[in-house]
């Protein structure tokens, strides 16, 4: 008899014991998980930033990495925000950011900073509305009205003036917009501000992230905001162009500086950039919220990345700085086909040149 | 004789605690203790560290930041009215519309309108509900509901466009679309303890109402119900408090929009989604605004419950049943 007992005495014992021994597994499972990793063989390049020119990157990232095997780079696409954010902060080794860096931002980087423009796109505005037998053509008035939330209807006058054809449906306008830091959200608000006084003095202003006066929906990154569109009927808001082309929206034409209304393709952001592709100034920071030219799109940026003038690791240096030369040369010629307008050669030419500032 | 022998032997079974019984007793008691103070720790560290992180924006946006609906990280204002309005108008829609199917149903499945094996296999269904993962009712409401509502939405807008409720049409996600999931996804709860509740009322209860010459309908709603109501009404509390803290459905399904409007198609935003899609990217100041956001929806679910509670204790006082 005594055996059930002490059956019952070592069960207990047991019991409490495995539950110890639990209680210290979690305990000291904890330290393994932070295992080091695996030491690589070439230098380790972490990029983020910018979702606007993020496609044109991982490509970048992934043809070069065939050539040079030995370089690891990656790039998070977290939005220009962000981006610079941890560029400040020294945790990565670059950032993209299509709203270049604020002198005061620059201020805190006690490495430097080198400006490189990288590539260009346009800002579309691209819709979901259903039944339209046409491309939707946005008069200036118009488009800083829409999101300044003061045209709430798809067949609201102002629309409807500039597009006599289209059969315009009495629905609600749902605005898409960035809810991150978004450096697309600055080329936008950039060139409202410029066409408009109204939104430059009492309205929202520039800003990578606005509060945006009629309520829209935020979505992050430009994918985000491309997939929303998608599935919001009619809804309308801001992308670059290459998200807008890969996922089939329609693009609206928007009228430029001439008056003229321009559809947005490779031609007429070329044009955009190529009548104001004068030498950039020295920091090669340079906006253009309102081209001129005939059949010139009217909202382009460019994208730069962000990168330190000086690396503790010379080999980080040289990497960056080939890599870097290499997508200012033969990285272009895939900026066309992902919805990107190749930098005019006069300004790839002069990005190379200030390289040299890196150490 | 012999059995009580065998007892008092001393290798009997029921010889005195030894020394490693009253250690693993005692032990055992400390452990359980702490458990439970450990609970109740939890809960106040969660709120003091919370409240720790919001105290510099509580000192900044005082109660303003529960008045105003401004959201804008570039001039540093912060204000959650409209949250807190999407958070109580989407939840508040969604447990009228699960609380009516979730109380239907446990009326349904418990007083004997199936045969036993189908009503098993009924709530075995409704229980299922609750185990599919939050994304996955986000992404069939975006793709399923919304599809199917739109057409209704608009129609709405078309006839009925004075009316408040239906003054946008819905372009895809919105308040309605929000609702619905959150009202799907609560209807398990809400079934599953309603149940509990009818369940528990004594069976002679119904039988003396129907000795009374009740039908079926009036005793179910004169007496089944009215005995339940305390166990009902803690179903839709804890139904509500899981509305009001769902995430990852309705920020994927609101549209995330920082508005006050009454239409019931147009996007809007919830406490718990600006949390969730506001946090990887926040600045300092907008963290502390986050945190006071935090504290809020604590604070609102505390309420919740806490006004549930005592409701229910008022009604079944009210009503003269005895409360476990």
């Amino acid at each position: 008899m005594s055996s059930a007992k002490d059956r019952a005495v070592t069960d207990r014992r047991t019991w409490i014991r495995t539950a110890m021994g639990l209680l210290l597994g979690i305990v000291s499972a904890s330290p393994l998980l932070a295992r080091p990793e695996a030491p690589s063989q070439g230098p380790v390049l972490r990029g983020a930033g910018a979702t606007f020119p993020a496609p044109l990157y991982q490509r970048w990232i992934s043809v070069y990495g065939q050539q040079q095997p030995e370089v690891k780079i990656t790039y998070d696409a977290v939005g220009s925000g962000e981006g610079i954010r941890r560029f400040v902060a020294g945790e990565v080794d670059f950032a993209g950011s299509d709203a270049a860096i604020s002198d005061e931002q620059a201020a805190q980087i006690t490495r430097g900073v080198q400006l490189v423009p990288a590539t260009a796109g346009m800002v579309v505005l691209a819709y979901n509305l259903k039944g339209l037998e046409g491309p939707l053509k946005l008069k200036r008035e118009a488009y800083v009205d829409l999101f300044a939330g003061r045209i709430t209807k798809w067949n609201d006058p102002r629309i409807k003036e500039t597009n006599p054809t289209l059969s315009l449906p009495n629905q609600t306008i749902t605005i898409v917009a960035r809810q991150d830091s978004s450096g697309t959200t600055y080329a936008l608000t950039n060139h409202l501000s410029a066409i408009s006084p109204e939104w430059r003095d009492r309205g929202p202003g520039i800003g990578k992230v606005i509060d945006w006066p009629g309520g829209a929906m935020l979505a992050r990154g430009n994918e985000g905001v491309a997939s929303r569109l998608k599935i919001s009927e009619g809804s309308i808001g801001y992308v670059e162009y290459g998200f807008a082309k890969r996922l089939g929206l329609p693009m609206a034409w928007l009228e430029n500086k001439r008056g003229q209304f321009v559809e947005p393709n490779d031609q007429s952001g070329e044009l955009a950039l190529g009548a104001n592709s004068k030498l950039l100034p020295t920091g090669l920071r340079s906006f253009m919220p309102d081209p001129d030219g005939e059949h010139a799109y009217p909202i382009v940026t460019f994208s730069w990345l962000l990168l330190y003038r000086h690396y503790p690791a010379p080999e980080h240096a040289s990497a960056l700085k080939t890599f870097v030369a290499w997508g200012l040369s033969q990285g272009q010629a895939h900026a066309r086909e992902l919805g990107y307008i190749p930098l005019p050669a006069l300004i790839a030419e002069q990005a190379r040149g200030e390289l040299d500032n890196i150490e | 004789m012999k059995r009580f022998e065998q007892f008092s032997a001393s290798d009997a079974i029921s010889g005195p605690p030894s020394k490693a019984d009253y250690w693993v007793d005692r032990s055992f008691r400390t452990v359980t203790h702490l458990c439970a103070w450990l609970i109740l720790a939890i809960v106040i560290a969660l709120l003091w560290q919370i409240g720790e992180k919001a105290i510099p924006a509580i000192r900044d946006y005082h109660l303003g930041f529960l008045t105003s609906a401004v959201w804008d990280a570039n001039k540093d204002q912060f204000g959650i009215l409209a949250e807190i309005w999407g958070t109580l108008y989407s939840s508040i829609l969604g447990l009228i519309i699960g609380g009516f199917f979730g109380v239907v149903m446990a009326i349904f499945l418990t007083q004997d309108f199936l045969p036993p094996l189908l009503a098993a296999f009924f709530r075995t269904i409704v229980e299922l509900l609750a185990a599919i993962p939050s994304v996955v009712y986000g992404l069939w409401g975006i793709f399923v509901v919304v599809p199917v509502l739109r057409p209704v939405a608009n129609w709405l807008n078309e006839t009925l466009g004075w009316i408040p409720l239906f003054s946008t049409t819905l372009s895809g996600p919105g308040l309605l679309p929000a609702a619905l999931v959150l009202a799907i996804m609560i209807l398990p709860t809400i079934a599953a303890v309603s149940q509990d509740a009818l369940r528990l009322v004594p069976y002679r209860t119904k039988e003396a109402a129907y000795g009374l010459g009740t039908t079926r309908w009036e005793a179910i709603l004169r007496v089944l119900l009215p005995t339940a109501s305390a166990g009902i009404f803690g179903a839709l509390v804890l139904g509500f408090g899981r509305a009001l803290g769902e995430t990852m459905a309705v920020a994927m399904l609101i549209g995330n929009s920082n508005q006050i409007t009454l239409s019931l198609f147009s996007p809007a935003n919830t406490l718990a989604a600006l949390l969730a899609l506001n946090f990887p990217e926040a600045g300092k100041v907008e963290v502390r605004a986050l945190m006071y956001a935090a504290l809020v929806l604590l604070l609102i679910t505390l309420l919740v419950n806490m006004l549930g509670t005592a409701l229910m204790h008022r009604t079944s006082k009210a009503l003269g049943v005895k409360t476990r």
